[in-house]
């Protein structure tokens, strides 16, 4: 299978999504591989993917969960006063922040984080997929194996596996499967 | 006794979500933050690509996110709770923007061809930006520029799949759309803020930062 230029534009973003089928993978790869254009198109959408999938990218408001948990201590409770309920939130809220940080700050390793996983063979490279810092495994968009949903970000396959994650063996299954 | 020996057991943060769903209808309002805490940013960002206003947003959130609580009765359990969320977070902002700006008109029409044939600009190549780039303010800043002078279709697709990680059929369903017209959409969304951002990001905005000693990290 040989495709132009406009094929592979059409098809980017599948592409990148894991959502083009063998065959015009290949010939996709084969076309950007020679063609400078299509070469940059692929980088450009790649890093466009990225970076607005960094969780940096969404930014609440300061005090936003502090005001949710206050209106919603107020639905649940009418008659309480809500100042004590609203202490007791925020000490929560602060206490989950923390905690986080200290997840987040115990380091990336570049081994295998999983001793049970193997790593993945037939997984396209530039695939985007997602992975969380305290994770072993990386996955595609909606996957139910996510678990920690509030941290995730986008990266390239191929960065994933170098940063030592595996492929889930639920949302990667069908690239597991393949000798690649 | 008994009962607040299992609460012991399992503490709020350790609960499933499918357990803390059952709680909450059935009567224990006070696990409600617990089972939405992991999705709050993701409901405030929905509203803020519909609303572009912090304000607007933030209350359109908040609002969401009380009507899930009252009707939480009305979750099916085959679905899946965050989409559920989101769902009711678009129809919310959805709503006070027709409210706000009756004038505007909102494509309702769901046209699988909308995209045409967008032909990318030929910009020389653009290298692997590192996640860095992001703890500056003024990049966040113009992706976020870019982001806002999206058409709106192509905005609302572009957050919750590509900001907010919902697969291909959960942006449909949150939308209301195909999964055809969400990838046609996402497609063009994706094109257009490459071409939109890699003039600056391909040199001026990334060669005025410093990374050490005047190198770049790559």
């Amino acid at each position: 299978m040989v495709v132009n230029c406009e094929e592979v534009w059409r098809e980017i973003s599948n592409y990148l999504d894991g959502e083009v089928d063998a065959g015009l993978r290949a010939a996709m790869d084969e076309h950007i591989h020679g063609c400078k254009r299509c070469s940059a198109v692929l980088a450009g959408t790649r890093n466009v993917v990225g970076l607005y999938g960094d969780e940096r990218m969404v930014e609440v408001p300061l005090g936003f969960s502090h005001r949710l948990q206050r209106r919603l201590n107020e639905n649940a409770h009418p008659s309480r006063r809500t100042f004590f309920g609203w202490m007791v939130a925020a000490a929560a809220a602060v206490l989950v922040a923390g905690s986080f940080e200290v997840a987040r700050s115990s380091g990336i390793g570049r081994a295998l984080r999983s001793a049970h996983a193997q790593p993945g063979k037939g997984v396209p490279p530039d695939m985007m997929v997602l992975v969380y810092p305290d994770g072993k495994t990386f996955h595609v968009a909606g996957c139910t194996y996510i678990l920690d949903k509030t941290h995730l970000r986008s990266v390239a396959a191929h960065e994933a596996l170098r940063e030592g994650y595996v492929p889930c063996t639920r949302c990667m299954k069908k690239y597991l499967n393949q000798r690649a | 006794m008994l009962e607040s020996a299992t609460s012991l057991a399992h503490p709020a943060g350790q609960l499933s979500e499918v357990e803390l769903i059952r709680r909450v209808r059935d009567g224990d309002a006070d696990l409600f933050y617990e089972l939405v805490r992991p999705y709050e940013r993701r409901v405030y960002s929905a509203a803020f690509a519909i609303l572009r206003n912090k304000a607007d947003a933030e209350d359109a959130a908040q609002e969401a996110i009380l009507k899930a609580f009252r009707h939480i009765r009305q979750f099916r359990e085959e679905a899946r709770f965050s989409t559920w969320l989101i769902q009711i977070a678009v129809n919310e902002a959805r709503m006070r923007r027709r409210k706000n700006h009756p004038d505007v008109m909102e494509p309702i029409a769901d046209r699988p061809d909308e995209a045409g044939n967008y032909t990318p600009r030929d910009f020389a190549d653009w290298r692997e930006i590192p996640s860095e780039t992001l703890e500056r303010k003024e990049i966040r800043e113009k992706l976020a520029e870019a982001l806002a002078s999206l058409g709106e279709i192509y905005r609302e697709v572009f957050v919750l799949r590509d900001m907010q990680h919902l697969s291909i059929e959960e942006t449909a369903e949150a939308l209301k759309i195909s999964t055809a017209s969400v990838k046609t959409r996402l497609l063009r969304a994706r094109l257009m803020l490459r071409d939109l951002l890699a003039p600056g990001l391909g040199g001026p905005w990334i060669s005025r930062m410093s990374f050490g000693k005047g190198t770049k990290p790559w």
